[in-house]
């Protein structure tokens, strides 16, 4: 029920200021989404979805911070 | 996709797997919240790449599966009259109520609509005057913003058929409700990720110290979840009990204040019923006074019914985590997703569906 997925913000329509919405991509489908809610959002951000509403925007330097994290833990043996 | 791909990678779960195994030096109890987690977590064997030490205990968090049988009665009642279009997300169509399910409505000729966005019910409403729409809004904070956005959008447009039938609960109360149940087995909790984008996390502070409980925010990828279950660990091996952010790339401590404002606006705190669990304080959103012209339980006068759960289905004790699916003698016999006798098992972020679905699968590999 509270499933989100990411996608890529390809157009923003701004023209009802109380009603802005976008057309984001997720992985090769486009849907229109609510960004009413995200105080700055541009083409080419990622956005979280939910029902048809971007609940933020995808932070790509805490996303990274995260895989930087699991990088540091060291290698494993790759299993044979 | 990019943010998904690198959050499901192999060697970076097999490194987690071992770290987790290498700080583990006792049994410990988690409880995944969410549903989406739940499923997440049966869907990738997540439980097989962590020591026999941690169990996780999967909570009550999907909302198809907490909202309580009479509301789903009311729902098709309403849905039942011949002027109603009956909008809902199509997770709800086949709960079952007591006597049958909406998708039965449907079958019958009733106009019961599934539909992506509750802007998608708002649409319905201002192309069909003729017909009162109403809208199933069921949710925990993650959807109740948008469903608030629809009451907000339908007002706009001075549509005055529309309506929604409100079924919103919400999570720290039911954490809170868990943990005062004396015979919980919980000692840490994996936070809802994207409740936790909406509402931010200050509310599990007073939590997280009452309880003497680590939460950790927690996203729904296998390396999120595996990640969230490791910082779990590390605190409960040290005896800490603070609250920690995982999911850093979408989840900030305050949370989406746009969309709280708007729950303000439109919502007031209510004392909820939880299928399976029995009403919890303050757990819950109704319509505030002034905006009850779309709320459908006043128009449709349906606020009086009540219903009984099936005696054989034990929901309550799976949604509190006192027992796994598998332990209800009725699970995969009288109760399968096709025919469900309760709601666990209908949803695909039910505890039941899930272990049928995945444990099935599973099962067949291995013969195979």
């Amino acid at each position: 029920m509270c499933l989100a997925v990411p996608g890529k913000v390809i157009s923003i329509d701004e023209s009802n200021p109380e009603l802005k919405m976008a057309k984001v991509n997720f992985s090769g489908v486009s849907k229109e989404v609510c960004i009413q809610w995200l105080p700055d959002v541009n083409i080419g951000d990622y956005v979280l979805v939910h029902v048809g509403f971007a609940l933020n925007k995808i932070d790509e330097k805490d996303a990274e911070e995260t895989l930087r994290i699991l990088r540091e833990m060291g290698d494993i043996e790759e299993e044979s | 996709m990019k943010y998904l791909d690198e959050f499901r990678d192999g060697k970076a779960a097999r490194k987690l797997s071992l770290e987790i195994k290498s700080v583990t030096s006792k049994p410990w109890q988690i409880m995944e919240i969410c549903g989406g987690q739940t499923h997440s977590i049966l869907k990738y064997s997540i439980e097989e790449l962590l020591p026999e030490e941690i169990t996780l205990i999967h909570g009550p968090g999907c909302p198809v599966c907490v909202t309580p049988l009479e509301l789903i009665d009311k729902a098709i009642a309403i849905a039942q009259k011949d002027d109603v279009i009956f909008a809902s997300f199509g997770d709800m169509l086949r709960v079952p109520g007591s006597m049958h399910d909406l998708l039965s409505v449907k079958a019958k000729g009733g106009n019961v609509k599934m539909v992506y966005s509750p802007l998608d019910a708002v649409k319905l409403a201002e192309n069909n005057p003729d017909n009162k729409v109403v809208f199933f809004g069921v949710g925990f904070e993650t959807t109740a913003p948008a469903n608030a956005m629809s009451v907000i959008e339908a007002k706009r447009r001075g549509l005055k058929n529309y309506s929604i039938l409100c079924s919103h609960v919400l999570v720290p109360p039911a954490i809170d409700a868990l943990l005062s149940f004396r015979n919980n087995n919980i000692q840490g909790f994996l936070a809802a990720g994207h409740v936790c984008t909406v509402m931010g996390y200050e509310e599990y502070f007073p939590i997280a110290e009452k309880y003497k409980v680590p939460i950790v925010v927690t996203g729904f990828e296998p390396i999120d979840i595996l990640q969230g279950v490791l910082l779990t660990v590390k605190q409960l091996e040290e005896g800490k009990s603070e609250v920690q952010n995982q999911y850093s790339r979408v989840v900030t401590e305050e949370g989406n204040t746009a969309a709280q404002k708007l729950l303000e606006e439109v919502f007031e705190r209510r004392d909820r019923k939880w299928r399976g669990i029995g009403s919890i304080p303050l757990s819950g959103f109704k319509l505030k006074n002034e905006d009850s012209d779309f709320d459908a339980e006043k128009i449709f006068k349906v606020e009086n019914i009540e219903t009984e759960e099936s005696p054989l289905c034990i929901a309550g004790e799976v949604l509190q985590g006192i027992k796994k699916p598998i332990e209800c003698p009725a699970f995969g016999k009288e109760c399968t997703p096709e025919h469900p006798l309760g709601a666990p098992m209908v949803s695909t972020e039910g505890a039941c569906a899930a272990y049928f679905h995945y444990g099935k699968i599973k099962k067949e590999l291995i013969r195979n």
